[in-house]
């Protein structure tokens, strides 16, 4: 049994990049993500072999990142809101070179500034942000455990399938401290050079461009396998809720106390928004049953749902873009919704 | 293709850039240090988009595409991921001086350890000629018709720019593709500058016939007079 801890997220996103062998940070500071570059800065002051840049800009982070995985280092950087938005252009050239890329994304309310800590806001951003189709691997951890170990897969999914790998979280996750006894993994990944003479990313043809992003869609398309839902309740549901995230949390705890009282209510929570687990969720969602979208955010988890699988029963939503869903509200909601 | 340095990749000779265009000779210089140097295992070089690109396939060693105006952001990421690589930055004026000054002035002033080469033609060469930071006042471009005004800003003085915030034992010059032989002297410096873990730019002065619309006698003359706009010379030996 592991020792309780007492940690943030954002302590928990270090220990986890740490602990699988990443050695190199690039950030700029951003609220609710700031923690990461400096506890990531105090650990390089007792590890000589770890090392970081605070850069002038999110701009300059990212394309950092490209840099040290060209070179053959595990780097990454972390940002929110209008720094995931700065971030794109760098994602992008990942995207098309196929750079080991990782970012933690922790969301924040927007358009623009906005505030600073609670949001599903970034949803599509992150799945599909730059030009180009969106060949990303996405983590939505629920909880700190699952925050610990989805950064350590965006590690080792990047360098293993060479797509650039996020974990997107928010700052309730990440500024929050809370008891743990974390489960530590401390198998460190290996990385190689990629840079090589004459790597292309600018093609003169048409065609040239489409022959090469057959090859990395027909890639991702393999990697459809890592997709996974939490379901929770599904068997004899009449009601199936859908939402990720801290916001699934909140919807966790409305259900325990809605199922004392008899009500048949099932949560289906995407662990991975890309690749989008279709196949798991069309199973469940493809029966009649009432679906309920629950989000921080205007229908951004549906939109890439509904984009992907047919949902046959009635949908309704609960949107409450930018803002705190407590299990209460859920509660509430669901109360309302809910017809045997 | 005898004389060529064995730097560069004979595959792809002759090169894609227009005939009369200055970029060959300063890719050639590079390439004819790389190899002078022994340098070909620790060299790296990030290319920026614009005509800069079209050096993708020319050298033997280590390079690579990044974005407009972000090549020493991720040569630097590179740099700081492998400190025993030679990392050169390869950019036009647009792409250093415009988009990418943030980071350029960045990295001088934290004296970051990298060897930047900017190819300076006064225009946006690729996309067909529009007015850049160095496009001299009342020189016609695409986007500056009637000329430059001094409303649309002075022409923009990168090597004396960088001096004023780096650091002192960086290593700043102008160069042109008129003086190959002191242009490789320039970029020698700035690698072994580079090497002694230093910030190192070389600024290159480079025709474009093709945008400035001059026939071959004019474009010598252009590219002689550029020289009174922007002075030639190390900054800060």
């Amino acid at each position: 049994m592991s020792e309780v801890i007492n940690i943030t997220g954002n302590e928990l996103v270090v220990q986890a990049a740490a602990d699988i062998g990443a050695c190199l940070m690039f950030g700029y500071p951003i609220t609710p993500s700031t923690e990461i570059l400096e506890n990531w800065v105090n650990l390089c002051q007792a590890n000589k072999d770890l090392d970081y840049l605070q850069t002038e800009d999110e701009i300059a982070a990212g394309f950092g990142v490209c840099g040290a995985t060209l070179a053959g280092k595990i780097a990454f950087t972390a940002s929110a809101g209008p720094g995931n938005v700065l971030l794109q252009d760098s994602i992008s050239m990942a995207e098309s070179m196929r750079l080991p890329f990782v970012a933690i994304i922790a969301q924040r309310g927007g358009p623009s500034s906005g505030t600073v800590i609670y949001s599903q806001q970034e949803t599509i951003l992150t799945v599909h942000g730059g030009n180009g189709e969106g060949l990303r691997i996405v983590y939505a951890p629920g909880d700190p455990q699952e925050l610990y170990e989805m950064t350590q897969a965006a590690f080792v999914s990047a360098w293993k399938y060479r797509f650039p790998a996020f974990v997107l979280t928010d700052g309730y996750l990440c500024k929050t401290k809370q008891n743990l006894a974390l489960r530590r993994n401390l198998k460190k990944i290996s990385a190689v050079k990629i840079a090589k003479p004459n790597m292309r990313n600018c093609f003169s043809m048409e065609e040239e461009l489409f022959e090469k992003l057959q090859i990395d869609l027909k890639d991702f398309e393999k990697i459809s396998f890592m997709s996974q839902a939490e379901e929770d309740g599904v068997k004899d549901a009449n009601l199936v809720v859908v939402a990720y995230g801290t916001v699934a949390a909140s919807v966790k705890e409305a259900l325990i106390k809605l199922r004392e009282e008899g009500l048949k209510i099932a949560l289906l929570r995407p662990k991975t928004l890309s690749p989008f687990p279709s196949a798991q969720l069309s199973r469940i969602l493809s029966k009649g049953k009432k679906v309920i979208f629950v989000e921080s955010a205007q229908g951004q988890l549906e939109l890439l749902t509904r984009a992907k699988i047919n949902i046959t029963g009635e949908i309704n939503r609960y949107n409450r873009p930018a803002m705190g869903i407590t299990p209460e509200e859920v509660e509430d909601f669901l109360k309302k919704e809910y017809r045997e | 293709m005898n004389n060529l340095p064995s730097t560069i990749n004979e595959k792809n000779i002759p090169h894609s850039f227009c005939p009369g265009c200055g970029h060959p000779i300063a890719l050639h210089a590079i390439a004819s240090v790389i190899e002078k140097m022994a340098l070909g295992k620790e060299a790296v070089v990030g290319l920026d988009i614009g005509c800069s690109l079209l050096a993708w396939n020319l050298y033997n060693f280590d390079s690579f595409h990044t974005h407009h105006g972000r090549t020493v952001s991720t040569m630097l990421g590179f740099k700081r991921a492998n400190p025993k690589s030679l990392a050169i930055v390869y950019q036009g004026d647009g792409g250093a001086y415009a988009i990418g000054l943030q980071s350029l002035l960045t990295s001088a002033h934290r004296d970051d350890p990298l060897t930047v080469i900017i190819i300076n033609n006064t225009l946006y060469a690729m996309t067909g000629g529009q007015m850049s930071p160095t496009t001299v006042l009342g020189e016609k471009t695409s986007t500056t018709p009637r000329g430059r005004n001094i409303r649309q800003g002075p022409k923009f003085l990168g090597p004396e720019t960088i001096k004023e915030l780096a650091s002192e034992r960086a290593y700043i010059a102008r160069g042109s593709v008129e003086n190959p032989i002191e242009l490789e002297t320039m970029i020698r410096k700035a690698l072994e500058r580079q090497r002694a873990g230093h910030f190192a730019f070389v600024e290159v002065l480079s025709p474009c016939p093709v945008n400035w619309k001059t026939a071959a006698h004019e474009t010598f003359e252009r590219l002689n007079e550029l020289k009174t706009e922007y002075r030639l010379g190390e900054l800060n030996e």
